[in-house]
């Protein structure tokens, strides 16, 4: 691939988006965002959820009227922009990851008992998977949430119920073909329980298919909890969520104050887009079988 | 081909009643349904009758028959805050959901297919790595971020399109582009894939032998094989779009499916929420069968599959 890179002009170490080289720039931007999320105490300027109503719609500090004290402006509210932003990366980060890893065990269990076990078991988990699947993901979100209402903890069980049914999927069909090899039948010669074949023998050649469908998973987790939050039954206010960041942002929209609507999003694409070129890279590093996905 | 189609219905059977089942069992195990199905504020008088109507002192399988029963009739109870009937306001917003979907389509499928096309073409040149961007971006963009920054574009900045309504065709070009650009990118990597997998076959080879000049092979023999499992992806797409363009139609305000299920949450009206929610599945489950039995249709192959 390095040989056609001359067609657009750049060297090869610049293209950042090959899915060949080890993904740095996204590895950096979702590093950056997690250590964001995490030292967000110290890295704030302000506290992102009481504002100066005396300092409200702000621009930035480039634009004229911005001011060095609010480095990203100030919303409808007069809260620090940049603060909100920080604090929205932890919101983020901790829905994204633990809702992803709640999916991520419930499907890969559940996938592994249907596909190995088989039968009446088999038929009752994919019958539901099936099911589930074939509710559109946010709009089964939004039931959901209409149900138990928003909190954050909430919407992350709600994450994990609406999406465990991709992994149940695919490992499924991973442990159909996996069931066959020699060394669980040597297994079960050997006379190893069901159990057992499951956690030491299948679970730990499923696992890498299930860390790459995790990783591409977290953009799409990402994206469902802004727009969760973004209908107003995600992530409650005053939270700095980036979803509900847009949401606000809708009130200085139509006088343009841009940097309400934009920034917000490009933290968001700038992390689901470094979530899924990650995925795709491990994707053919780890998984060749699921090239294909 | 009979019993094929058979299994099919039943397959789909069972997926409506364990949907059925889903939306029933969630209302219900998540404490007392009254709390969601009476309207806020009302009185304790009202919240008798209901729990007398739905006979929440019987036990959980009459109660999901008699839930049955009334969708069976197309009763999907009274919207709080329209004050009609459910299932009226749902078909009544239907065209709407419809049109917004259809424009969607036309443009995902204006800029996949040639998209896709090109970077089969020029497979892993310039125009091909450009798409894989292209894919990543509209995969990687939420919609209604999108939407937000083509009315501060188009609307704030240049004041070329209304920001917000519907009636004219201006209404419809940024709703269609915010939903459509998801799904030109998924267009655009199946046309891709499609092409290049038509493109190694026997005949495309045999027309190249033929003589016949590259441009002829590529849009005569190749790209009308290669359309057809794009064009059974976008049937299923144009209903999951129905059904996806909540934050879309949120964002413009266009009176369909999705903005009633906006106002269902905000209004706290959660008969349209259930009602919007159980459609929804309905219609995916009914396109799914439609695509199972046109498959075994066109390929006998499929039929004598299980």
């Amino acid at each position: 691939m390095s040989t056609q890179t001359g067609a657009i002009g750049l060297p090869s170490r610049f293209d950042l988006l090959r899915t060949e080289g080890f993904p740095l720039l996204p590895v950096l931007i979702i590093g950056g965002i997690a250590f964001v999320a995490v030292f967000a105490d110290v890295l704030a300027p302000h506290d992102p959820e009481v504002g100066n109503l005396g300092a409200r719609f702000r621009p930035p500090v480039w634009q004229a009227g911005g001011s060095h004290e609010y480095l990203l402006g100030t919303d409808h509210l007069g809260r620090d922009v940049l603060s909100r932003l920080i604090f929205g990366a932890r919101v983020s980060m901790v829905v994204g990851f633990t809702a992803v890893i709640f999916a991520g065990v419930v499907g890969t269990v559940l996938g592994i008992v249907s596909g190995y076990l088989g039968g009446w078991i088999d038929q009752v988990i994919m019958r539901i998977t099936d099911t589930w699947l074939a509710l559109p993901a946010l709009t089964f979100a939004i039931f959901l949430t209409a149900i138990v209402g928003p909190s954050m903890w909430n919407i992350v069980i709600i994450l994990g119920l609406v999406y465990w049914t991709r992994y149940a999927r695919v490992i499924r069909g991973e442990v159909l073909s996996l069931k066959e090899r020699e060394f669980v039948k040597l297994a079960i010669v050997a006379g190893c329980s069901k159990r057992t074949i499951m956690a030491r023998h299948i679970l730990p050649n499923v696992i890498n298919s299930a860390i790459v469908l995790g990783t591409l998973m977290l953009g799409v987790v990402i994206v469902t909890e802004a727009a969760l939050s973004f209908l107003g039954v995600g992530v409650p206010p005053p939270m700095p969520a980036w979803g509900l960041m847009l949401a606000d942002g809708k009130k200085g929209l139509m006088v343009g104050y841009w940097w309400l609507t934009v920034l917000p999003g490009v933290c968001i694409m700038l992390m689901v887009l470094s979530a899924n070129i990650i995925g795709d890279w491990l994707r053919v590093k780890l998984d060749p079988q699921l090239r294909q996905l | 081909m009979t019993r094929y189609i058979l299994r099919r219905l039943a397959y789909s059977a069972v997926s409506l009643f364990l949907l059925s089942l889903t939306i029933f069992l969630f209302v219900r195990i998540t404490g007392d349904p009254t709390t969601l199905l009476v309207e806020p504020g009302a009185s304790q008088a009202d919240i008798d009758a209901v729990r007398q109507r739905l006979g929440l002192d019987r036990s959980i399988w009459v109660q999901y028959a008699s839930f049955m029963a009334s969708l069976a009739q197309g009763d999907f109870g009274q919207s709080f805050y329209y004050r009609t009937p459910v299932f009226e306001l749902y078909l009544s917003r239907l065209p709407n959901s419809l049109l917004l979907a259809l424009a969607a389509m036309v443009f995902s499928l204006l800029i996949g297919i040639p998209s896709g096309i090109l970077a089969a073409v020029r497979v892993g040149r310039f125009w091909d790595r450009a798409g894989k961007v292209f894919a990543l971006l509209g995969l990687s963009l939420p919609s209604f971020w999108v939407g937000l920054v083509l009315i501060l574009f188009f609307s704030v900045y240049l004041q070329w399109l209304p920001s917000s309504g519907s009636g004219t065709a201006l209404h419809l070009i940024m709703p269609a582009f915010a939903l459509g650009w998801y799904f030109a990118a998924a267009h655009m990597r199946l046309t891709r894939s499609s092409m290049l997998e038509v493109l190694g076959s026997e005949y495309i080879k045999l027309a190249r032998l033929k003589g016949l000049p590259e441009s002829l092979v590529i849009t005569k023999h190749a790209f009308k094989n290669a359309l057809i499992p794009v064009l059974t992806l976008a049937g299923i797409n144009l209903v999951i779009m129905v059904n996806v363009a909540v934050v879309v139609e949120t964002v413009f305000a266009w009176p369909g499916i999705g903005r009633l299920l906006y106002e269902g949450i905000t209004f706290r009206d959660f008969p349209v929420v259930q009602a919007v929610v159980l459609l929804g599945g309905v219609m995916i489950v009914a396109v799914n069968l439609l695509i199972d039995i046109l498959y075994a249709v066109i390929d006998p192959r499929i039929r004598l599959e299980r």
